[in-house]
């Protein structure tokens, strides 16, 4: 099979002083998934061509044959760090598809989740982008604080990574008991873990000599190149889904944007860390006002009726029976088309669905965050020294499931 | 709200625009693909729609409702200031997939037409780099138009063997 980087490059001169460095896909900093070829100029990066595919999974050809509901699985496995906010987007998305309107309650919990499942994401990217540039403790501390935060899920879905955690017009069942007591402690523990890494890196002369001016991606090529979240923030745009376009009770909630000035990786720190404050200022707000009653929507046409409905009433059992059936119950109306977005860690994760009148998705598009945030990269690298590739490619927090598909 | 951007279009492109429809509050406008290029400069130069946020396409293949042609291109319009977000739909044909690439306006549309040539097999005119981005290059076929089987045509079951002898 032909190189489609190599094959389209003239093959160097060895006198010129220039020369050509494959990076990746085996290097550690690379998810094992990605690949940039450099040209460098002694350590300087002249140009740089990257190549992504090599975790094509046909996700989206895999959606058109599995009914709405089967799919929920599948948007874990896109994004495997921040599972929640996957499941929530599409949730959403089939919601918007169908007109579905969920409870209270369930959209309290959503908001919940999908903040704690952020708060993941990021001391999860902050612990590896720490690694990877070479401190050692924040990795150890972050990880020890999502562990936390998996037991939750845990408590509230049975699995820790892949949650599955939603269903089409609610959730896979209701918060478990005393689920917002261990909500608040673990956010409290949180909180003061981040304190602390704030304290060993923000003002760290190491970590930033490591990190400011490094990897800067203009406002106008930034809008130019649409990336989205904390990279298209960090470059100074004020844009966030969830005060754009609120969904679920993002209305309701007082929280702020943080908005970067230089672009660089340290601001793409400094974002991500203020998204992690204000996530706990949702996740405390969400908290104290979230309402009983149940959690599922009451459509008997979409939603599988309550366990006690399907036991004890005849319009309950053929309903649950219905519904269970392949390509019988379920019923949306022919050539209906919706983008749908939600915010997830990366930044907008939109679903363009399409019906054609089945219990499966005509169409199933994911717009993944990752892959317009790596899309800058060949254009960020050039003037890069080698050794900040590493910091850069990880200050984008590529998830790589999500950015093949 | 974006009900005004997809009349503004409706009656700049008169004669290029089959229709304008809503669903869930999201207005979208149906062109023909000869306007694709003009409509969406218009849309970022006048009607501020400055950020492109998705490019995808669908194949109409087994839809049950009427479609203009076998292809549609589909590009989400996004602006930062009014926070509004409009659909653009363009319809390209089965007999001569190809269609403006939108490239000199945004550099996003760069991977995200080239995803769609990958799985839809529609050509951008004017591309700079139009060639497979998820799958590889020896690939035939385009996975996501309908006419292709979800089991896959036996792609990775002609990978050349390496055995002890021929190694």
């Amino acid at each position: 099979m032909p190189d489609p980087i190599m094959s389209r490059l003239a093959p160097a001169d060895p006198d010129s002083g220039r020369m050509i460095l494959n990076f990746g896909t085996s290097h550690p900093s690379t998810h094992g998934t990605l690949r940039v070829v450099l040209e460098l100029e002694g350590e300087t990066v002249v140009n740089a061509w990257a190549e992504i595919g090599f975790l094509h999974t046909g996700f989206e050809k895999l959606g058109e044959s599995l009914s709405y509901n089967q799919f929920i699985p599948l948007s874990d496995r896109m994004n495997y760090l921040s599972a929640i906010n996957n499941n929530i987007g599409y949730a959403h998305a089939v919601e918007e598809l169908l007109g579905i309107e969920i409870t209270e309650r369930c959209a309290y919990a959503r908001v919940i989740l999908a903040e704690m499942s952020r708060l993941a994401d990021h001391i999860v990217w902050l612990g590896m982008q720490a690694v990877d540039i070479g401190a050692y403790t924040p990795f150890l501390w972050g990880f020890a604080r999502r562990e936390n935060l998996y037991d939750i899920f845990e408590e509230v879905c049975g699995a820790r990574l892949t949650t599955s955690i939603t269903r089409v017009g609610g959730m896979i069942h209701d918060l478990p008991d005393g689920f917002v007591e261990d909500a608040t402690l673990v956010v409290d523990k949180f909180e003061e873990t981040l304190k602390d890494i704030d304290r060993l890196l923000t003002r760290n002369r190491i970590w930033i000599e490591r990190t400011q001016d490094i990897g800067v991606l203009a406002k106008e090529d930034a809008l130019n190149f649409g990336v989205a979240g904390p990279v298209l923030r960090a470059s100074g745009v004020d844009h966030d889904v969830r005060k754009a376009k609120p969904y679920f009770v993002y209305d309701r909630m007082d929280f702020d944007i943080p908005v970067g000035e230089h672009g660089d990786v340290y601001d793409r720190y400094l974002v991500r860390v203020e998204e992690m404050r204000q996530s706990i200022r949702i996740i405390r707000q969400a908290l104290k006002g979230l309402p009983g009653g149940p959690m599922n929507a009451y459509d008997n046409k979409h939603v599988l009726p309550p366990k006690e409905e399907v036991f004890t009433t005849i319009e309950g059992m053929i309903h649950h029976f219905e519904l269970t059936m392949p390509c019988f119950g379920f019923k949306t109306a022919p050539g209906t088309e919706v983008y749908s977005c939600t915010e997830a860690p990366c930044g907008e994760l939109g679903f363009y669905l399409a019906s054609d009148g089945s219990g499966n998705p005509y169409r199933l598009r994911v717009r993944p965050p990752s892959f317009v945030n790596y899309m800058p990269i060949e254009h960020i690298l050039r003037g890069a020294m080698v050794s900040d590739v590493v910091a850069i490619i990880g200050s984008l927090n590529i998830i790589v499931g999500e950015l093949d598909r | 709200m974006s009900q005004s951007l997809a009349e503004q279009i409706k009656t700049q492109f008169a004669d290029q625009v089959y229709g304008i429809s809503e669903h869930a509050g999201q207005w979208r406008v149906d062109i023909r693909r000869e306007a694709a290029l003009p409509v969406l400069t218009f849309a970022r130069e006048t009607l501020g729609l400055t950020y492109l946020a998705d490019v995808t396409a669908i194949d109409n293949l087994r839809m049950p409702v009427q479609r203009p042609e076998r292809f549609t291109v589909i590009y989400v319009l996004r602006s930062l200031e009014t926070r509004q977000l409009l659909v653009v739909r363009a319809f390209v044909p089965e007999s001569d997939p190809t269609i403006e690439s939108a490239t000199a306006l945004w550099k996003a549309a760069n991977w995200l037409e080239r995803e769609v040539y990958d799985m839809f097999g529609i050509t951008f005119r004017n591309h700079p780099n139009l060639i497979r981005i998820l799958t590889p290059e020896n690939f035939e076929g385009h996975p996501l138009r309908k006419d292709f089987p979800t089991a896959g045509i036996g792609y990775r079951d002609r990978f050349p063997v390496i055995t002890r002898e021929n190694a």
